[in-house]
């Protein structure tokens, strides 16, 4: 399957989904999708196309929490980036780890520096500041300044 | 419902060489369940580097890890490279590799003898790591570092590799080579080995997809993954080699995959060296006038797998976004999958398996001011005294 099919394909299969599609060579794309459907999109991906999940990276910008989910297509070196935009006040999205293990780490992580919820989540528990970090504090939303930056 | 004994192994073990607590439950001499904590050497470097300019995130991601700390800032050039449409000369592609491919070679030694430590077979310890020892010269004497080299900037690398140095590498790598024979004789031949490593921690190809897992950890379970090979980038896509494979996913494959490895490494290297002597006029920077905005994701093959770097650059001289991910992070979760089921001893072996690095794992550090008052030692002393080493290993060159 090369690059120009897997768009097709998708635009067919999700057309209500997609909000934006953006080809910058033939080995990076960038798809803007409705966050409610980000599940049956991973599933695509990872099952019918065989995509493996690389990461997902969170920001924290003025339209709110987005997400770009990483999947790599290794046949052909493509680098796909899943992006969605969750809802500034109330940052949620289901989760994908009950697909499979690869995205639970970094969702614990994400929920523990942004505070971005993932719903049915197996284990939300915090990855790396368990015991030593103040509940509900998340350091890298833009409004967080550290001790360092209020002085 | 039996009782479960808990076995630490961690934070600070011998066991392992950086700060991580594995938690076994175990059943007699079974490993029932396993736990895993971190952020014992958190350093924040994600957010630091949204402070940082482009230039010196470079030094900035070199510091990640120790062990692999090239692969770093080329994924992270890779990544602005692609934000500012920059090709690079062909005489830098050739650099980048031979430093890429050097450090694969002297971290794949590491691996081999902490592999043999973890067995109790320390020679194979002793051995691998006085081997290393002359790949670690060549760095010095290529950057004048035998760690962080500070080769990488965006467009290009930082020092040449002149004529005169290339017979002295091409010398070394000889020797590295004629070792790893004799490694790869006293470890795939030992029947020690073999009773201690085959069907131990095994990893089946379904596993390895669930997790995501990466480089030798995927390569031994049949999963031929290699961002070199399937996302070119540098000089890989200009020489000859071969993605090494392994199917039977335990640790004997796992040390398999990594030895021969070694082999390719070196013919990319030699190959490299070639490319050099034909490029002998080309540039090794190219001018880099803005980073305007865009979204780059930057891979490359790391000696332990694929480095993934994401940028976000709203157009200033510093990312909105820096996200890295190691490829530990990945290889280390599949330990649920290797060890639950094996006795203690085999699961120390199978943690250790995935060459776990966790300095890249890491994601959160509280700095002590500890205010001693004693005095080690100052920037200049120290910067004379590092000069004074390389000066001195490039007169034993000569």
């Amino acid at each position: 399957m090369d690059t120009e099919l897997i768009i097709e394909k998708l635009k067919e299969r999700f057309k209500s989904a997609i909000i934006e599609v953006a080809e910058k060579n033939q080995r990076r794309i960038i798809i803007t999708i409705k966050p409610e459907s980000i599940l049956i999109v991973a599933a695509w991906l990872y099952k019918d196309a065989e995509f493996r999940f690389i990461i997902a990276s969170a920001l924290h910008t003025k339209r709110g929490f987005e997400i770009h989910y990483h999947f790599s297509k290794d046949a052909i070196g493509l680098v796909l980036n899943i992006h969605v935009i969750l809802d500034k006040d109330n940052p949620e999205i289901e989760s994908l780890s009950n697909m499979y293990n690869a995205s639970n780490w970094i969702e614990r992580e994400m929920h523990e520096l942004f505070g971005i919820n993932f719903l049915n989540h197996p284990n939300q528990e915090k990855l790396i500041s368990e015991g030593n970090w103040a509940e509900g504090v998340y350091p890298f939303r833009k409004e967080f300044k550290s001790d360092q930056e209020k002085r | 419902m039996s009782k479960k004994t808990l076995i630490p192994i961690g934070p600070y073990h011998p066991l392992q060489e950086e700060p991580e607590l594995f938690k076994l439950y175990c059943d007699g001499e079974i490993v029932k369940d396993i736990k895993w904590e971190t952020g014992y050497n958190h350093r924040g470097i994600e957010k630091l580097s949204e402070s940082k300019t482009y230039e010196q995130i470079f030094f900035l991601v070199e510091r990640i890890c120790g062990i692999c700390s090239t692969s770093h800032p080329f994924a992270f050039a890779n990544a602005i490279e692609e934000i500012a449409n920059i090709e690079v000369t062909n005489r830098a592609k050739y650099i980048r590799s031979i430093i890429g491919e050097l450090e694969r070679v002297h971290s794949h030694l590491l691996w081999v003898g902490l592999a043999g430590h973890f067995l109790g077979y320390n020679t194979v310890f002793m051995w691998a790591w006085k081997y290393r020892e002359p790949v670690l010269d060549l760095f010095e004497m290529i950057s004048g570092n035998r760690n962080s080299y500070a080769m990488f900037k965006i467009g290009g690398v930082r020092r040449d590799i002149e004529e005169s140095k290339i017979p002295v590498i091409q010398k070394v790598l000889g020797d590295v080579k004629k070792k790893t024979d004799m490694l790869v004789g006293a470890v795939m031949d030992d029947p020690v080995i073999h009773a201690r490593t085959k069907g131990v921690g095994i990893l089946t190809k379904q596993d390895i997809i669930d997790y995501g897992a990466v480089g030798p950890t995927a390569r031994a379970s049949g999963v031929a993954i290699d961002v070199r090979k399937d996302d070119p980038y540098a000089a890989y896509p200009l020489v000859n080699w071969k993605v090494i494979t392994a199917e039977a996913g335990d640790v004997f494959a796992k040390t398999q995959v990594r030895l021969l490895e070694m082999y390719e490494s070196i013919s990319i290297i030699e190959q490299c060296l070639e490319g050099l002597r034909k490029e002998k006029e080309g540039d090794i920077t190219v001018k880099v006038k803005e980073i305007p905005e865009g979204i780059g994701n930057g891979r490359a093959e790391a000696p332990r797998g694929e480095v993934f770097h994401f940028v976000q650059s709203d157009g200033s001289n510093s990312p909105v976004r820096h996200k890295i991910r190691a490829p530990s992070y990945v290889n280390i979760a599949t330990f649920k999958k290797s060890c639950i089921g094996q006795t203690i001893a085999d699961a120390t072996l199978s943690l250790a398996a995935v060459d776990p690095c966790y300095c890249c794992t890491e994601r959160l550090a509280v700095a002590y001011n500890i205010n001693t008052g004693e005095k080690i030692m100052n920037a200049v002393e120290l910067i004379n005294q590092s000069a004074n080493m390389t000066n001195d290993l490039k007169k034993n060159f000569k």
